[in-house]
Parts: structure tokens; C-alpha cells; sequence
């Protein structure tokens, strides 16, 4: 076997694994490390694929900043997972039926005369100095660019959405604004006073 | 040297590429550590100066074997797992927060060409591998089941994620300059311009043009080791020791290691990225990796400083710093550096 498809099967076994992982374990905390688990072999199974932009985006994006954030919510939480499983057989039907549609989706799309293996042969491979990332960025900002800024209209559109829906003024809190706690001298928080010495006698 | 070591290659035979990769990793790792214990010393004897106090002088010749001593007292301690822990995930923590600060190393430029894995995307590995480090703390936070921990790992896991985006923007202005996300390059790049013809090297280095990303990168890389004034994680008068409080022995020295071993990571990948790396600040001095030795060294002593000098910020405070100053600093900063790049002023070409 050679050493690429070793990596292959070793990334792609543990990744399945975790993914696995993910639905089946019992404490939401550990469902997201596997998630996390999961993304990073797919990063590297993306590295193998030559696309290390990808895989590296992969892995910051959604490992690094995402996860940790999930984490962060889900550690928060107090989850009680009899209570979420509850209604799992009055929603079994409905969601085998969605399970069903995707795999036929995708079977199709993966099986069929569109993306199949004749239809899109593997790339040569790349040389030595062919780099991935300025290849992503000459197709991004040249042939769609339009789309590429579209998308990123879209996703300011949701931040500032989320950002007006959470915003709320709250009154008689007691933070002072920095500039004003900066600018404090020693004149306006002491004053000396003089006075007569007392004296017992 | 190849032709030296070809005797030795041929007995691994097949195996060969695996072993010198190790050698090699050996020969950063190794290093790296003692460094690290000497870190430790170093830390504690600036600040004792600074504070008008010896610092530790009993163990060996002016308490030079002193880190010796720490090491060994945290080897022979006992490793406490609280009972009530999640067990897997508290061993877990500790191996989390080393493995990305060394694994960062794989990429960081000592010299021309002495580079473990001279990849072109270095420093996207870089953002990616430094942005994992916040796991150990949040694992080891969470699976000790305890007040502190926890809140100091929430603290770290905001923290993080604030600071590195303007760490990011920050290495965005670098490699718009300098056209590559390979290390090796980007020095190379800061060794050509006006002021490196004219026997100047150190003015042509990126610090000068990027001085307000250099500020930025500086303040977030001490953020981002949750070093003094940003150490709310660890706060001792707040969180007593934040993530750290229930582990003990090695568990809690691999903390410590890792710590130390990504405030050299930091140190060295500002000398790399806005001082020139191995690059001599003059003309009529050779290059080589002592310049870098000695740059990475007189960051390192700016982090003790300001551990010295600065009180602990208020967490509000960090947040803001982080949020409200540097990532608007950063936006104009990078807007300011394509423009420049474009103009007829640019003095990249």
C-alpha cells in the first residue's frame, strides 16, 4: 500500500469514527471535542488533496474560533439529555425521511453522469511550486468576484442582525467610560487640606 | 554532511526519511526545553532585580541549577485526579496545551534553509496551530469540575479568540508586503529596500513601515500566552489559578512548559516576522541565527518587564483593548498598507 493512501485510511477511520461519536456520545461537551476531532482530520484529508488553504482555513476557522465558541455555550449549559431524547420515536419518521432524501441527493449527484468519476477526472498533480492559496485568491477576486462579494454582503447583513437583535440598553449600570477613567488626575480625587495642629493639654 | 550521513542512512534503509525528521525534531525540542527551564530563571531573577531582591541564589552557583530543582520536585510529585473530574478529559487538558506549542516549531526559520518543513503556507500553520492552544485550557478548565478552573477557562476561551483576530490582521499587513506565507521568504524580503542597500538592514525590516502592527502583535502575543497584565486566566487574587488549580506534579508543569514554550514561540515569530529574523541589523556584520537568538532574547525580556511593571488589567478592560482598539487599528492598517501598495509611494515592488 502506498504511504499517501495509508494516510488516507488512518485520517479517514478516525474521522469517521469521531463524527460517529459526535451523534452517539451522551455528554454534549464531548460530542463537540469529537466534532472538533472530526474537523481535524478532515483538514488533513484536504492536505492530502493538495488544497492546504482549505484544510488550514478548516481547522482556524472552524476549530479554532467556531468549536471553541460552542464549547464555550455548551459548557454553559446544564443539558439533560433524557429530556431531549423524549420525543425521538414521534420524530424518527420525519427525520429517516430527510435522512433518506439527503442520501439519494447525494448518491446521485456523486454516482451520477454529472460528478462521477468519468465525468471529472482527478487533476494532474500540481509541481513544485504551484501554490494553492494564490491560485484560490487569482479565481476569488478575478472570475467571482461578484459572487465572492455578494456572499460577503450577506454574511455583514447577519452580524449586524445579530448584533441589533441582542443590543439592549440597559440603565443604571455603573461603568465609567475609559477615556473618562484615563484622563483622572490627582487634583480632582485629592484634596489637602490645612488645619490647625490640636493640642491637648 | 550528506555524504557523512549516508552510511548511517543506508543502515535505516526505507526508514531513513522518519528517522532524520525525529533527529531533527529532537534537535529543536531539546533546546527549546532547556530554554524553557532557563526561562523560568531568568523570570524570576529579572524580576527579583527589578523588584531590588537577589532571586533565587541557593540552588548551584548563583541558583543557576535552580530550574533543575523545579523540575525534579514537580517530576517525583504525586498527579492528584480529583474524584469528582471528568478523568479522561483532565489528562486530556495538559497534553492539549503542549502539543500546539511545539508543533508550532515545525515551521519557524532559525537561518537561511534551517528550517524543519519549509512549507509554503508556514504561516497559515501557524495561525491554525496557535489558534488550538486555547483547548488545553478549556478542557483542563471544564473536566476538573470546580469553580475556579471553570471560570478562568471561560475567561481564556474569550480572551483567545479576541486577541487573535487582531493577531491575524496583524500578519495579514506582513504578508501583503512581503507577497508570501512562507517564513523563509518573508525575512528574505525584509533583507532587500532602500536602507538594506545602504548597509541599514535594520530600517528596511518590517517594524518600521508596519510600526502600528508591530505594537498590535507585540501586545496581542502577550494576550494570547495570558502573560501579565492580560493574566486574568490565571489571576491568583481572582481565580486563584484559574485552569490550573486541581491539577498537580507534571500535569500542572506541562502547563507551565507550555506556557513558556509559546512565549519563546511568540518572541521568535515577532523577530521573524517584523525584525528581520536571522538578518544582521547592519551591512558589515555576517547574518546567521545568533541575530535571531538575540532579538528573540530582548522580546523575551519585555515580556518579564511588563510583567513587572503593569498592574493586572480589569477584564473589561482586556475586552475592550481587544474589541473597541486594536481590531480598529488593525482594519485601517491593512487598508492603509493595500493602498500604499498600490500607490506610486510604495516602497515594495
Amino acid at each position: 500500500m502506498e504511504f499517501k493512501t495509508f494516510v488516507f485510511y488512518f485520517l479517514a477511520v478516525i474521522m469517521v469514527f469521531a463524527a460517529l461519536r459526535v451523534i452517539t456520545a451522551r455528554n454534549p461537551v464531548h460530542a463537540a471535542l469529537f466534532l472538533v476531532l472530526t474537523f481535524f482530520n478532515a483538514g488533513g484529508i484536504w492536505l492530502l488533496l493538495q488544497a492546504e488553504f482549505l484544510a488550514i482555513t478548516l481547522v482556524m476557522v472552524y476549530v479554532g474560533a467556531v468549536m471553541v465558541l460552542f464549547l464555550f455555550v455548551v459548557m454553559m449549559l446544564d443539558i439533560n439529555l433524557d429530556r431531549i431524547r423524549e420525543g425521538f420515536w414521534s420524530y424518527l419518521p420525519v427525520g429517516a425521511l430527510v435522512g433518506i432524501l439527503m442520501l439519494v441527493e447525494m448518491a446521485m449527484v456523486l454516482g451520477g453522469s454529472y460528478f462521477g468519476l468519468e465525468a471529472m477526472p482527478a487533476p494532474p498533480p500540481a509541481g513544485e511550486s504551484f501554490s494553492n492559496t494564490r491560485e484560490l485568491g487569482r479565481v476569488l477576486y478575478t472570475d467571482y468576484v461578484y459572487p465572492f462579494e455578494l456572499a460577503s454582503l450577506v454574511l455583514l447583513v447577519a452580524m449586524v442582525a445579530a448584533v441589533t437583535l441582542t443590543l439592549r440598553k440597559r440603565k443604571g449600570i455603573k461603568s465609567i467610560p475609559a477615556s473618562e477613567q484615563v484622563a483622572v488626575k490627582r487634583e480632582g480625587r485629592v484634596e489637602l487640606v490645612k488645619m490647625q495642629a490640636e493640642k491637648e493639654d | 554532511m550528506e555524504s557523512m550521513l549516508q552510511p548511517v542512512a543506508d543502515f535505516f534503509g526505507p526508514a531513513w526519511p522518519a528517522v532524520w525528521t525525529l533527529a531533527k525534531i529532537v534537535a529543536i525540542i531539546a533546546p527549546l526545553m532547556i530554554c524553557v527551564a532557563y526561562l523560568t530563571l531568568a523570570e524570576r531573577k529579572v524580576i527579583g532585580y527589578m523588584q531590588v531582591r537577589i532571586g533565587p541564589n541557593r540552588v548551584g552557583p548563583k541558583g543557576l541549577l535552580q530550574p533543575i530543582a523545579d523540575g525534579v520536585k514537580l517530576l517525583l510529585k504525586e498527579i492528584i485526579v480529583p474524584s469528582s473530574s471528568n478523568k479522561g478529559l483532565f489528562i486530556l487538558g495538559p497534553i492539549l496545551a503542549i502539543a500546539p506549542s511545539l508543533a508550532a516549531w515545525a515551521v519557524v526559520p532559525f537561518d537561511d534553509g534551517l528550517v524543519l518543513a519549509n512549507v509554503n503556507a508556514g504561516l497559515l500553520f501557524l495561525l491554525a496551530i496557535t489558534s488550538l492552544e486555547v483547548y488545553g485550557v478549556i478542557v483542563a478548565g471544564w473536566a476538573s469540575n470546580s469553580k475556579y478552573p471553570f471560570l478562568g477557562s471561560m475567561r481564556a476561551a474569550a480572551q483567545m479568540v479576541s486577541y487573535e483576530v487582531s493577531m491575524g490582521f496583524a500578519l495579514i499587513c506582513v504578508l501583503l508586503i512581503s507577497a508570501s506565507l512562507n517564513l523563509s521568504d518573508i525575512v528574505i524580503s525584509q533583507g532587500t529596500g532602500m536602507f538594506a542597500d545602504m548597509g541599514l538592514g535594520f530600517l528596511s525590516w518590517n517594524w518600521l513601515p508596519l510600526l502600528p502592527m508591530f505594537v498590535v502583535y507585540l501586545i496581542s502575543g502577550i494576550a494570547e500566552t495570558n502573560r501579565a497584565p492580560f493574566d486574568v486566566v490565571e489571576g491568583e487574587a481572582e481565580v486563584v489559578a484559574g485552569h490550573m488549580v486541581e491539577y498537580s506534579g507534571m500535569a500542572f508543569a506541562l502547563f507551565f512548559l507550555a506556557e513558556y514554550a509559546n512565549m519563546i514561540l511568540v518572541s521568535i515569530l515577532t523577530s521573524v516576522l517584523f525584525l528581520g529574523g536571522w538578518l544582521s541589523p547592519v551591512g558589515f556584520l555576517p547574518d546567521g541565527f545568533h541575530w535571531l537568538a538575540i532579538k528573540t532574547a530582548a522580546i523575551l525580556f519585555i515580556f518579564l518587564w511588563a510583567r513587572a511593571t503593569f498592574p493586572r488589567f480589569r477584564y473589561d478592560q482586556i475586552m475592550r483593548l481587544g474589541w473597541k482598539v486594536f481590531i480598529p487599528v488593525t482594519l485601517v492598517w491593512v487598508f492603509v498598507v493595500a493602498v500604499w501598495m498600490m500607490s506610486p509611494l510604495s516602497i515594495w515592488s
